[in-house]
C-alpha cells in the first residue's frame, strides 16, 4: 500500500501530520491525522497557587492567551466563591472580545487567507501573508496589519502585553480603564467594526464571487454532519464569556442546555492510541468512532457550530451578517466545513460590535475592579468560547488554594474528531480516480483542517504519551549486566 | 544587497513567539525587502523534505522557538543547526526551558497517567495509551516518543544568540534583527535587552527601608500601584530577570515573573530571585526566618517559573539521571555539555 504523508502540517498552530494510505488503484483507502506534540500542563499545575494560573495556563497557548487567562481566572473566580465587581465583568469582556476579533482576523488573513487569495494551486512559496498581501495590495495588507495591532493594543493597555497578558486574577482584573484609555477603546472599536464589515464584503466578493472556491464550498468534499454547541445567554444568541452550554443536534434541535460547571455530565473524552490528543464526544449520543450523523456523538465547537447551536447574534450588524449567511447557505443547520470561515467572519463582526458597546458603557471607568475573596477555597470551573471552540478549566485546590486537580478540554479538542474526518473525506473525493496528486491537491486537503483554525499547542496541553523506560544495571568494569525495557516503539 | 534566507520553527511550543514575529505588523513587510522565508510553518507551506533537501549552511539565520521535548524535536534541531549558519535560541522554551519545563519536577510518567487515565471527563475502559508504534490495517503508525526531560535548545545543539522573553518583546525582537543584518552582533550571545535588571526599567518607588514580616498574595491585596511590589511583600522577579520588555507587567500592575531571564553574570535565575528576597526579610533568627519563609506559597514554582529546564537543579539531575533518557544518546553524538 503506498503512502503520502503531509508533513508537518502548515498555517495552523502547533504540529500535526497527515498520513493517507493509497491502494493500488491510487484511491485513498484511510487517513490518519496525528499530533505528534506534548506539553503536559494538567499534572505540573498541580501544586501551583491557583491565582497564578491565569499567567501560568495561559502558556498553553500563545495564539489565544487571552482565552486560556480568561477561562483559569473564571475558574479562579468560582474556586474562591467570589463575584468580581461588574466593571472588572466589563473590562474582561471587552478586554476578550477585542482578542477574538483580531485573533480571528490572524486566521482569516495570515493564515487560511493564502489558500483563498493565493490559490492552492500557486507556488507554496508564495501562500503565505507575505504572498497575500502582494495579491491583494499594500492598501487592504496595511489594514490588515492595522487591525492586528490595534486589537493587540487594547490587550496590551490592559494586560500589559498581548502575548501572555497579566490583567485578570480571580475577584477581578489589575488594572481599570481611565477616561483617557475609554476614548482610545471606543476609537479602536469603531475600526473594529468598519473593518468586520470591510472583511465580510470581501469574502462576498473574492471567494463567493469564485466559481471555484463556490463549489468547493458546496463540494460533499468538505461536507460534515455533526452536532454543534455554542454557549449562549438567555436568548440562546451567541456569548463569548459567560452563558450556558447549548448542544444542537445534527439536524438542528436541541439536545440539552446545561450550565458549564454540569460538563462532566455531558462531555467525555476518548482516548486513541494513534494520537497523542483526545476524542471528546456527547455523552448523550455516546462514542461511534470517527462517524458523521445522528447516531454519532461527534460534534463541532467551531465558528460554523456556534452559529449553528445558537439562536442569533446579540448585535445588530451581527445579526445581519447572521441571517445573510443562513439564507445564502440554504438554511438551519449548515454543515459545510469550510462555511466555517464566513461564520468566523460574522463572528468577528459581534466581537467588534460588543466590544465598542462595552468601551462606550459609562459603567467601564469605574474603579471598583476588585473583590477580595474571603472564602475558603475549593472547587471551581471556568468556561469561555475560545475562538477554536469551548475551553473549560476545571480546578480542585487544598484549603490554600493551591491546585490538587486540574482537568482542561480546550478549543481545538473538541473538534478532534470531526477534524480528521474532515481530513479524510477531503482526500477521499479529492486524491484517486487516476488523477495525478499535484501539491495544489494535498493543499486542499489540508484546506478542511485549516477551516477549523485548530491550535495543537493548546490541544497537546495534556500529556497522554506511552512513555519510554529502560533500565541498564552496570557493573564496575562499565559491563552491562541487566537491561530492562517498556519501549512503547520497538520498531522505530 | 542579497537576501538572506530566513527560517522560523517550533519545537514544544505554545505558538506566541511566532505571534511575536507577526507583531513586527508593518516591519514585516521591510523584513521581505531583506530576507526571504525558506522555512516557518506556522505562516508558509515549507515541509520537512524541503528543509532536508537544502544544501548544509542554506539558511542564514534559524529564529528557533520552543523547547525540546521529542525526539521530533531533537531531530529537528540536529537538522536546522546543519543547515543554518546563525541558529538563535528565540524565546523563554528555547533558551531556558520556560513555564512547561516544571513538567520536569513531575516527570513523564506521572503526567502520563493523570492525562490519559485519570481526568474526570476521560472515557477509557481498556485503559489505552498512545504509542510510538501503533499497527492500523493499512501499515503502520508512529509517534515521537518523548524525552525524559525537557530541554533547552542549547543542551542539545550548539546555539550562536539568544533572544529571551515569553514571548520576546517585538521591538526587541526587530532592534535584534536589525542588528544582525547590519552585521552588528554582539560577542555576548544575548540579543534583544537592555542592560541590568527589571528594576532598572520599574516606575514604581522603591523606597529602601521596609522590611517583609509576610509574603501576600496578589488576588489577596489591593497593593499600591505606585510602590515597589516586594517592598509591600509582593514577590516580584523583578530583581533577579534581566531588561528588556520594558517592565510591562508591573506596568499593568502585576508583579514580574521573570520571563526574560537571569541578568547577565548570573547562572541560576531561582536563585538569584531567592538572595533578592532573602535580603528584604524583616526577620534576623533563624525562627523569624523560617516563619517568613513559610508565607511563600510554591517556592519552585515562584523562583524558577520560567528558568527550572536551565537551572543548576535541574543540570544536577539531568547528570544522574541521562542514561534513562531516550533522547540522550541523540544528544551526546552532538557534544552535550551537560
Amino acid at each position: 500500500m503506498k503512502r503520502i504523508t503531509i508533513d508537518p502540517i502548515t498555517r495552523l498552530e502547533g504540529h500535526g501530520k497527515i498520513t493517507l494510505f493509497l491502494d493500488d488503484q491510487g484511491d485513498v483507502v484511510n487517513a490518519y491525522f496525528q499530533v505528534p506534540e506534548f506539553r503536559g500542563f494538567e499534572s505540573f499545575c498541580e501544586g501551583r497557587p491557583v491565582e497564578e494560573m491565569p499567567r501560568i495556563t495561559q502558556r498553553i497557548c500563545g495564539v489565544c492567551p487571552m482565552a486560556h487567562h480568561m477561562a483559569s481566572a473564571k475558574a479562579g473566580d468560582a474556586v474562591y466563591k467570589v463575584e468580581p465587581p461588574p466593571a472588572a465583568k466589563k473590562i474582561r469582556e471587552m478586554a476578550y472580545t477585542a482578542f477574538v476579533c483580531g485573533d480571528h482576523a490572524t486566521h482569516f488573513y495570515v493564515l487560511s487567507g493564502p489558500d483563498f487569495f493565493v490559490g492552492p494551486d500557486a507556488d507554496p512559496a508564495q501562500r503565505n501573508i507575505l504572498g497575500l498581501i502582494h495579491k491583494v495590495g499594500l492598501q487592504i495588507g496595511r489594514r490588515v496589519l492595522q487591525h492586528l495591532a490595534e486589537s493587540h493594543e487594547v490587550i496590551s493597555l490592559l494586560g500589559g502585553r498581548f502575548v501572555h497578558p497579566v490583567m485578570a486574577l480571580p475577584g477581578g482584573v489589575a488594572k481599570g480603564v481611565s477616561p483617557e484609555m475609554q476614548a482610545r477603546f471606543i476609537e479602536i472599536g469603531e475600526h473594529f467594526v468598519e473593518f468586520g464589515l470591510f472583511s465580510l464584503q470581501l469574502w462576498k466578493e473574492a471567494v463567493l464571487g469564485d466559481n471555484a472556491f463556490h463549489e468547493m464550498i458546496f463540494s460533499p468534499a468538505y461536507y460534515q454532519r455533526t452536532h454543534n454547541i455554542a454557549l449562549v445567554d438567555a436568548q440562546n444568541r451567541l456569548n463569548f464569556y459567560d452563558g450556558r452550554v447549548r448542544v444542537v443536534d445534527a439536524e438542528g434541535r436541541e439536545v440539552v442546555r446545561y450550565a458549564p460547571s454540569e460538563y462532566r455530565e455531558h462531555i467525555a473524552e476518548r482516548v486513541e492510541p494513534w494520537t497523542y490528543v483526545k476524542f471528546p464526544y456527547l455523552k448523550h449520543f455516546g462514542w461511534r468512532g470517527l462517524v458523521d450523523g445522528m447516531e454519532s456523538g461527534v460534534y463541532r465547537s467551531t465558528p460554523l457550530g456556534r452559529l449553528n447551536a445558537s439562536e442569533g447574534m446579540a448585535t445588530p450588524r451581527a445579526q445581519e451578517a447572521y441571517e445573510e449567511f443562513y439564507a445564502y447557505m440554504g438554511g438551519k443547520p449548515v454543515h459545510a466545513t469550510l462555511a466555517t470561515h464566513w461564520a468566523r467572519l460574522v463572528e468577528m463582526l459581534y466581537c467588534a460590535e460588543r466590544m465598542l458597546e462595552l468601551a462606550r458603557d459609562p459603567e467601564i471607568t469605574d474603579p471598583n475592579i476588585r473583590t477580595i475573596p474571603t472564602e475558603t477555597p475549593h472547587e471551581g470551573i471556568g468556561v469561555v468560547e475560545a475562538p477554536r471552540g469551548l475551553l473549560t478549566h476545571h480546578y480542585i485546590t487544598d484549603e490554600r488554594g493551591i491546585l490538587q486537580k486540574v482537568n482542561l478540554i480546550v478549543g481545538t479538542t473538541n473538534n478532534h474528531a470531526a477534524i480528521c474526518m474532515a481530513i479524510k473525506s477531503a482526500a477521499q473525493a479529492l486524491i484517486g480516480g487516476g488523477r495525478e496528486i499535484t501539491q495544489g491537491l494535498l493543499d486542499r486537503v489540508e484546506m478542511a483542517f485549516r477551516a477549523f483554525d485548530p491550535c495543537f499547542a493548546c490541544a497537546t496541553h495534556a500529556l497522554p504519551g506511552e512513555m519510554n523506560l529502560d533500565i541498564e544495571v552496570f557493573d564496575a568494569k562499565g559491563e552491562r549486566v541487566a537491561y530492562l525495557s517498556r519501549t512503547a516503539d520497538q520498531a522505530s | 544587497m542579497n537576501k538572506i534566507n530566513l527560517a522560523a520553527y517550533w519545537a514544544s511550543s505554545c505558538g506566541g513567539c511566532d505571534i511575536a514575529i507577526v507583531e513586527l505588523g508593518e516591519h514585516l513587510l521591510e523584513l521581505a525587502q531583506v530576507a526571504d522565508i525558506v522555512f516557518w510553518p506556522a505562516a508558509t507551506d515549507f515541509k520537512y523534505a524541503d528543509v532536508e533537501a537544502m544544501a548544509d549552511g542554506f539558511i542564514d539565520l534559524t529564529l528557533f522557538n520552543g523547547a525540546i521535548r521529542t525526539e521530533e524535536d531533537v531531530h529537528i534541531a540536529h537538522l536546522l543547526r546543519q543547515k543554518s549558519k546563525v541558529l538563535i535560541a528565540f524565546g523563554s522554551c528555547a533558551m531556558e526551558g520556560c513555564i512547561p519545563g516544571l513538567s520536569n519536577l513531575v516527570g513523564p510518567e506521572r503526567a502520563l497517567r493523570r492525562a490519559a487515565l485519570e481526568t474526570p471527563s476521560t472515557d477509557n475502559p481498556e485503559g489505552v495509551l498512545p504509542q510510538g508504534h501503533f499497527e492500523i490495517p493499512e501499515g503502520a503508525l508512529t509517534l515521537p516518543r518523548l524525552c525524559g526531560t525537557l530541554r533547552t535548545l542549547e543542551q542539545v545543539v550548539p546555539v550562536d544568540f539568544k533572544i529571551p522573553g515569553c514571548p520576546p518583546n517585538h521591538d526587541q525582537v526587530w532592534n535584534a534583527l536589525q542588528a544582525y543584518l547590519a552585521g552588528h552582533l554582539p560577542k555576548n550571545g544575548l540579543l534583544g535587552v537592555d542592560p541590568r535588571t527589571v528594576c532598572d526599567q520599574c516606575p514604581r518607588v522603591r523606597e529602601g527601608k521596609i522590611r517583609v514580616k509576610q509574603f501576600q498574595r496578589p488576588h489577596e491585596v489591593i497593593a499600591d500601584p505606585e510602590r515597589c511590589f516586594l517592598e509591600q511583600g509582593l514577590i516580584c522577579a523583578g530583581p533577579a530577570t534581566h531588561a528588556g520588555c520594558g517592565a510591562l507587567c508591573v506596568k499593568a500592575n502585576m508583579p514580574c515573573r521573570g520571563c526574560y531571564g537571569p541578568p547577565d553574570g548570573v547562572t541560576d535565575q531561582g536563585a538569584a530571585l531567592l538572595d533578592a528576597i532573602v535580603a528584604s526579610f524583616d526577620g534576623q533568627s533563624d525562627a523569624e526566618v523560617r516563619q517568613i519563609v513559610g508565607t511563600i506559597i510554591d517556592p519552585i514554582g515562584t523562583f524558577y517559573r520560567f528558568s527550572l529546564a536551565n537551572s543548576l537543579l535541574q543540570k544536577a539531575r539531568a547528570l544522574a539521571s541521562q542514561g534513562d533518557d531516550p533522547c540522550a544518546s541523540q544528544a551526546a553524538t552532538e557534544g552535550e555539555t551537560l
